[in-house]
């Protein structure tokens, strides 16, 4: 605070109101959450990535091996030409730059599945950068993840540590399988929108014809840097990586788990410590890795068996052009900046964020789809009609009605429910009456309520909507059907 | 030779020489197991080969059916590799006969052959004396006359200069003119396999054979084997630069005569002698002590005794299995080398040293380019500074007995005279993927060159 000489108390008080007012934030318990996602992604090649051999997944241990992904002495590698494609699809795929010149690298460390005692991977000059991904955050709406960077790199062999009783089996099938590593920026504010943005990155690379991203055989893994801070803060926190997330269910649980323990250090006035955290899906607990494990120099250097990877224009372009047209709702949360823009707006005109991302993502991009990728419902109608779903004056399927009407003929989407009666009729008398016209015609239904059925009361429900034609207000009717039965 | 019983006759009398030079320790392979070998594979050989007969040693460092590929180190004793390198069967697809593996230093790495965990090998024509390496054995094996050629590597002299001390002809091949698939990686981005013989042309067929295109090997050129040039009448038209960098004051006196011949000769055959400068020179060793040691470093990783190779006992966990594998299984030389190139890797000193070595060397190819682009078709040195020294000599300095070379992009090593007896050697260096041209020149020097000859 530069303050200039004869204010410096004016400047101080300032200062200090704005000190109150973040601890007051900070003591509401405004945490905010930073999560950055490393992502290995299997591609789907059939041979490994160096060597000839196959890649398939459930071979007996060490039946796909050779001298190569073995790390027997003299062995050398060879680029997998389609590892290479599929990689350059994926980048294509997140909008990154593909780079026609990269260098593979080795990663030094030891370790009893990694044959050759490094790993071959990128590190200076990787294949791909600056990408972005879209994807639908449950807090934000659509948000954009960035992808830093994109590069190829082998995979290790199998620990297994319960074939032989106290000792560790090696399975070296894995070893060699190639894998691209994406690796975004410390974009997501929530352990829910590390998923989100996981589910969108697995259908991307499925449609595109990448990976399987089955995380459960392996073939999509991810580490998270997590960090958190006092809301209003912008430097980040001191980070840590979360390993070991083996499975999608498991994701929001590890970094829930990490972040809610981060938080607790805080507030219990410690400092959370740069460090590794292993995931452990039986226990559901976060335990920091043996410091031992972690003190890694990976003395990264240019793998001087392999030339640097030079890629012909032809290839990239041959890869875009294989790029498939991704469908709607994958468009709209990669590429199609209109839609993005659209659902902006729908937001901006003042409804719920998340219910305008669901009818962006149904209704508009299926009425896209058929109409040639126009947007026909303009966003203030949109918005208008979903905030007749939320007072209760239109049914859920009432609406998308109203929405195709619209779509086709225009108009003030409340008008357009007058016109086609569908209103929902929150009147208690009316809406009794239709209560009372079912109960009467089904008198066995009523007995075997009242001893005890109590899940017919969804039974009844039904019949009312349908005697109403879908006007009778759902929760009003349940309120008077229930008074009814009790009575 | 292409009548089998020839091949078989090859075979016993190059298992006879094998025995009589037993003393030398200049092959691994016991004597009984070489001779079964031998014969077998005689029986095998492809009559049309161009070596069909020839017997052929082959460094340990190279894998090969054949025989255990021990690297001269304890920590592969009784390895026997699954496949073969291609090298190598290139040479068994010619006819040759793979006649046993030779003694080096331990993983390549040193100029003496003393550095074995198999004992040191003598040289044939001095027992108190080494014979060079870190292909010493192969040397020793062609100067004894045991085998007419031998395989060798090198990564930094270690054909040349064993070839020079031993008085017979080394090649060291342009970088990506053999596959290296199938040589056990020390320094990946120098080394390369490289050929022995009695002669300039025992040399050059065997390279002939080994060379060219390997999809197996990524920075094998994509080129076709080296096509032998004919035997020229002269140097006629031949540009001959003398580096002044490889002259210093202090050059042996005898190597510097023998070297002074060698230019009047040049002269005599018609060839232009021109001196040229290489200014990067002085850097040269420090280059390749920083290169060759953070790549064997990462290389020299899978000799965890995981896998493969003995694994030392007293392992209580994965951590002390390392240690004492590779605490007991490595020599001294090697563990020194793995540590400084660990130490010029690691994060912090990346940039001083293995970055700017790379830079330097940079430099220093484009010294030779330069010499070559003024018009100079190859370069004529001194192989060695001093004719073979003594056993255990050299051993405490490891630095000084390179000889700054390393970074050629093709040399051939030649006897060109004799001191008390010991061989001196030169080298022409040629350019890039231009060893017929060379090859042509070490034809014609060969022939009037009085090798054996004192000083």
């Amino acid at each position: 605070m530069a303050g200039g000489p004869g204010a410096p108390g004016v400047a101080g008080a300032t200062g200090a109101a704005a000190a109150a007012g973040a601890a007051g934030v900070a003591a509401a318990g405004g945490w905010e959450t930073v999560i950055g996602l490393e992502t290995h992604v299997q591609v789907r090649t059939v041979s490994k990535m160096f060597c000839g051999c196959s890649a398939a997944f459930g071979a007996p241990p060490n039946t796909n091996v050779c001298p190569v992904c073995l790390g027997l002495p003299g062995a050398l590698p060879v680029p997998n030409e389609q590892a290479i494609k599929l990689a350059v699809r994926a980048a294509l795929a997140l909008g990154c730059t593909v780079h026609p010149k990269s260098l593979f690298a080795r990663k030094n460390y030891f370790y009893p599945d990694l044959p050759k005692g490094y790993q071959i991977s990128q590190f200076e000059r990787p294949l791909a950068t600056d990408g972005l991904l879209s994807y639908l955050s449950p807090d934000r709406g659509v948000a954009t993840a960035t992808i830093v960077r994109l590069h190829v790199e082998e995979d290790a062999g199998k620990s297994l540590h319960d074939r032989v009783p106290k000792q560790t089996a090696i399975d070296l099938n894995r070893s060699g399988v190639p894998l691209i590593e994406i690796v975004t920026g410390p974009d997501f504010r929530s352990p829910q929108e590390a998923r989100a943005y996981l589910l969108t990155l697995k259908q991307v690379l499925e449609y595109a014809g990448v990976s399987d991203c089955d995380m459960e055989k392996g073939s999509l893994r991810v580490d998270a840097n997590v960090s958190v801070r006092e809301a209003g803060v912008t430097a980040l926190g001191t980070k840590t990586e979360v390993k070991n997330i083996n499975s999608f269910a498991y994701v929001e649980k590890a970094l829930t788990l990490e972040r809610d323990r981060q938080i607790a250090v805080l507030t219990g006035g410690g400092r959370v410590e740069q460090q590794t955290m292993l995931y452990d899906a039986k226990t559901n607990s976060v335990r920091p890795q043996r410091t031992k494990e972690e003190s890694h120099d990976y003395r990264y250097f240019p793998d001087p068996d392999l030339p640097p990877l030079v890629l012909r224009p032809e290839l990239v372009d041959e890869q875009r052009a294989a790029l498939p047209e991704l469908p709607a709702a994958k468009r709209v949360l990669t590429a199609d900046r209109a839609v993005a823009d659209y659902y902006e707006a729908v937001v901006h005109a003042g409804t719920d964020t998340k219910l305008a991302a669901n009818w962006v993502l149904n209704e508009v991009l299926g009425d896209m789809k058929t109409h040639q990728e126009q947007l026909r419902v303009p966003p203030g109608a949109l918005a208008q009609l979903i905030g007749l779903v939320l007072g209760g004056t239109l049914s859920q399927p009432g609406a998308k009605r109203v929405f195709a009407h619209v779509a086709e003929r225009g108009g003030e989407p409340r008008n357009v429910a007058d016109a086609l009666g569908l209103v929902q009729v929150a009147d208690s008398g009316v809406v009794a009456a239709w209560v009372s016209e079912v109960l009467a015609a089904h008198p066995v239904e009523v007995q075997r309520y009242r001893n005890g059925e109590i899940k017919l009361l969804q039974f009844f429900l039904g019949r009312v909507m349908k005697v109403s034609r879908g006007k009778a207000d759902p929760k009003l009717a349940q309120k008077v059907l229930e008074e009814k039965l009790a009575a | 030779m292409s009548d089998p019983s020839d091949a078989l006759a090859s075979a016993k009398a190059a298992a006879d020489r094998l025995v009589k030079v037993k003393r030398l320790n200049a092959c691994l392979t016991p004597t009984t197991e070489l001779r079964k070998s031998l014969l077998a594979q005689a029986q095998l050989a492809h009559p049309s080969g161009v070596l069909y007969g020839m017997p052929v040693a082959v460094k340990d460092v190279i894998c090969t059916l054949e025989f255990t590929t021990t690297c001269a180190s304890k920590i592969l004793e009784g390895y026997h590799s699954p496949y073969e390198a291609t090298a190598v069967s290139r040479l068994k697809a010619a006819g040759a006969l793979v006649a046993g593996k030779t003694n080096c230093d331990e993983f390549a790495m040193g100029s003496s052959t003393e550095h074995s965990a198999y004992g040191r090998t003598l040289h044939p024509f001095d027992k108190t004396r080494v014979p060079g390496g870190s292909s010493g054995g192969s040397a020793a094996l062609v100067a004894a006359g045991a085998v007419p050629a031998a395989l060798g590597s090198e990564t930094g002299g270690s054909v040349r200069q064993p070839a020079s001390l031993c008085g017979v002809v080394g090649i060291k091949p342009t970088y990506g003119r053999v596959s290296r698939y199938g040589l056990v990686a020390f320094g990946s981005s120098l080394d390369q396999i490289g050929v022995l013989g009695r002669s300039v042309h025992d040399a050059a067929r065997v390279l002939s054979v080994i060379s060219g295109r390997d999809p197996r090997d990524s920075t094998c050129e994509d080129r076709d084997s080296l096509r032998l040039p004919t035997v020229p009448e002269s140097l006629q038209g031949f540009v001959i630069g003398i580096p002044k960098e490889y002259f210093p004051a202090d050059l042996d006196p005898a190597v510097r005569r023998a070297c002074d011949r060698v230019i009047r000769l040049f002269k005599e055959q018609g060839a232009a002698v021109r001196e040229v400068s290489l200014p990067h020179t002085p850097y040269a060793v420090a280059t390749y002590y920083i290169i060759a040691p953070a790549e064997a470093s990462s290389n020299l990783a899978r000799y965890d005794g995981a896998r493969f190779g003995p694994r030392f006992n007293g392992a209580a966990d994965v951590g002390a299995l390392y240690r004492t594998t590779r605490g007991m299984g490595f020599g001294t030389e090697v563990r020194r080398r793995i540590l400084l190139g660990t130490y010029v890797l690691s994060a912090g000193y990346y940039d001083a040293y293995y970055r700017k070595a790379q830079q330097m060397r940079a430099l220093i190819a484009q010294d030779f380019r330069n010499a070559f682009d003024r018009g100079v078709d190859l370069l004529f040195t001194p192989t060695t500074p001093t004719p073979a020294f003594k056993a255990g000599e050299k051993l405490s300095d490891p630095v000084a007995m390179y000889l700054s070379d390393i970074f050629t992009v093709t040399a051939i090593s030649l006897p060109i005279g004799r001191v008390k007896g010991l061989p001196i050697g030169g080298q022409f260096i040629g350019q890039a993927f231009l060893e017929d041209e060379m090859i042509e020149a070490a034809y014609a020097l060969e022939r009037v060159v009085p090798s054996s000859e004192e000083v």
